[in-house]
């Protein structure tokens, strides 16, 4: 029986964020594919408060949220990079970026991507904003982590990959080059370390099932708009 | 080992529990510390320099620099001053006790909190959710336990015991039922446990107060329904 094993799905950024994490420690562990449409009692056995994946398994205790699961990581192998800084006051600093990607800036870019209208320059005048704020604590490093990646860059997934594909099936214009020069820098910097670079889910694949949602989202925003039916 | 001069310092509001929940920290850990209270209607300079995100209170100031959100204002109190831990050592413990102090702050207090900035159909849907989640909460309280972690108080007590106080507020405000008595037993025991701690109890603003102020809190929201949008009055 494996000591560690991984409950996520291929296409999830938040699975990815733990994959990340595993790898980068040089952690072995078996991945257990979730279809979240079809949720497996050992997932229900596991994650029975919020039915969710990622769940991380280790000697048989889960550990649910993948902010919390990074964490665990850190403190428990503590081989390879720290994920996390020593200092208390430059940790609470990458918990305060985690979280503000997580709360604010993961759901204003996906209203950006699937809501129309108002909403969705909302949405996109709200991403913007947060973008800059990331866009400031860039200066100079390469990573958020500083020369090495840390959490702040493993959370910060979503934005270099995820939004980059529906920011460009949406035909957004967010996250650009001229607006963010260091973010994009960061982006690239990223995507081609050598764990990351390895362990992309496809990005066809990837594509192709944000594309389905983008032209679900947008017939539903179709019959609200013509008063044809409830949206999903 | 902390320097021989620090300066410990609090920006916050008399009436918000992210606050108080601060101060509980600092009170449990024993740290001596300066409180600058705010005019949550017209924010200081200095919060909004110190917090420009989300310009909310609390703000912890140590030596100068700032933290802010109380759930990692809290676990870098306890980083930082090894008395009196409040999180526990093993790595799967502090994991589970992080889990819940979430999971108490984003699912039972988020709606909560919600529901007393909407009303109708909306509110009811706030009330609704937090009453599932309470329930949630409920059956991850132990038995017998006095505290969430057992005998001694700790994280998951300092950052969210204090809803079982606003609940009651909100419910004689809003004329609404957040603590079930017959199904949430444990809760209360463990709401009243917390608060009763005699350093605990010390920081605790007056019930009537609270009442009376949120009760023009909610005055001043119904009038604007309109335009009814989520003000931070009560911090984060």
């Amino acid at each position: 029986m494996a000591e560690v094993k991984l409950y996520g799905w291929w296409s999830s950024p938040f699975t990815h964020r733990i994959e990340v994490a595993l790898k980068l420690k040089g952690v072995e562990y078996e991945f257990i594919s979730e279809d979240v449409r079809n949720k497996s009692p050992s997932l229900l056995k596991y994650n029975p408060v919020l039915k969710k994946i990622p769940v991380l398994v280790h000697n048989g205790k889960p550990i649910c949220e993948s902010l919390v699961i990074l964490e665990y990581i850190d403190e428990t192998w503590e081989v390879g990079p720290s994920l996390l800084p020593k200092d208390p006051y430059e940790r609470a600093m990458v918990r305060f970026w985690a979280k503000l990607l997580d709360e604010k800036c993961f759901p204003a870019m996906r209203n950006a991507f699937l809501s129309i209208g108002e909403e969705q320059e909302k949405a996109k005048e709200e991403s913007t904003e947060l973008l800059k704020f990331l866009e400031g604590t860039l200066s100079g490093n390469k990573f958020f982590g500083g020369d090495t990646i840390g959490m702040v860059d493993i959370v910060a997934n979503f934005i270099s990959y995820w939004f980059i594909i529906v920011q460009e099936l949406a035909g957004l214009q967010v996250l650009t080059k001229e607006k963010f020069p260091k973010l994009c820098e960061w982006m690239d910097e990223y995507l081609n370390s050598d764990i990351i670079r390895e362990n992309l889910p496809h990005k066809d694949k990837l594509t192709a099932i944000y594309q389905a949602r983008f032209l679900d989202a947008a017939a539903a925003n179709a019959a609200v708009a013509g008063g044809g039916g409830s949206p999903k | 080992m902390a320097p021989e001069k620090e300066l410990v310092q609090l920006i916050g509001f008399w009436g918000s529990p992210y606050v108080l929940s601060v101060r509980w920290a600092l009170k449990l850990k024993g740290i001596e510390y300066e409180y600058h209270e705010e005019n949550l209607l017209k924010k200081s300079p200095l919060l909004l320099q110190y917090n420009p995100v989300y310009k909310k209170v609390p703000v912890l100031l140590h030596n100068g620099k700032p933290l802010v959100e109380s759930l990692m204002i809290i676990q870098y109190i306890d980083e930082t001053w090894k008395q009196n831990p409040l999180q526990p050592q093993d790595p799967y413990e502090r994991a589970k006790t992080l889990f819940w102090a979430k999971f108490a702050h984003e699912k039972c207090i988020a709606p909560m909190v919600s529901s007393f900035f909407k009303i109708g159909e909306e509110q009811e849907k706030c009330v609704k959710e937090a009453c599932e989640h309470l329930r949630t909460l409920e059956s991850a309280l132990e038995e017998g336990k006095r505290f969430f972690g057992g005998e001694t108080i700790g994280f998951v007590d300092i950052a969210a015991a204090w809803m079982g106080c606003w609940a009651r507020i909100i419910e004689e405000i809003l004329s609404v039922k957040l603590i079930d008595e017959e199904k949430m037993p444990r809760l209360i025991a463990w709401f009243s446990n917390v608060v009763e701690v005699p350093a605990l109890k010390e920081c605790m603003p007056p019930t009537q107060n609270l009442l009376e102020h949120n009760i023009k809190f909610r005055k001043f929201l119904v009038a604007a329904a309109e335009r009814l949008q989520s003000v931070p009055l009560t911090g984060n």
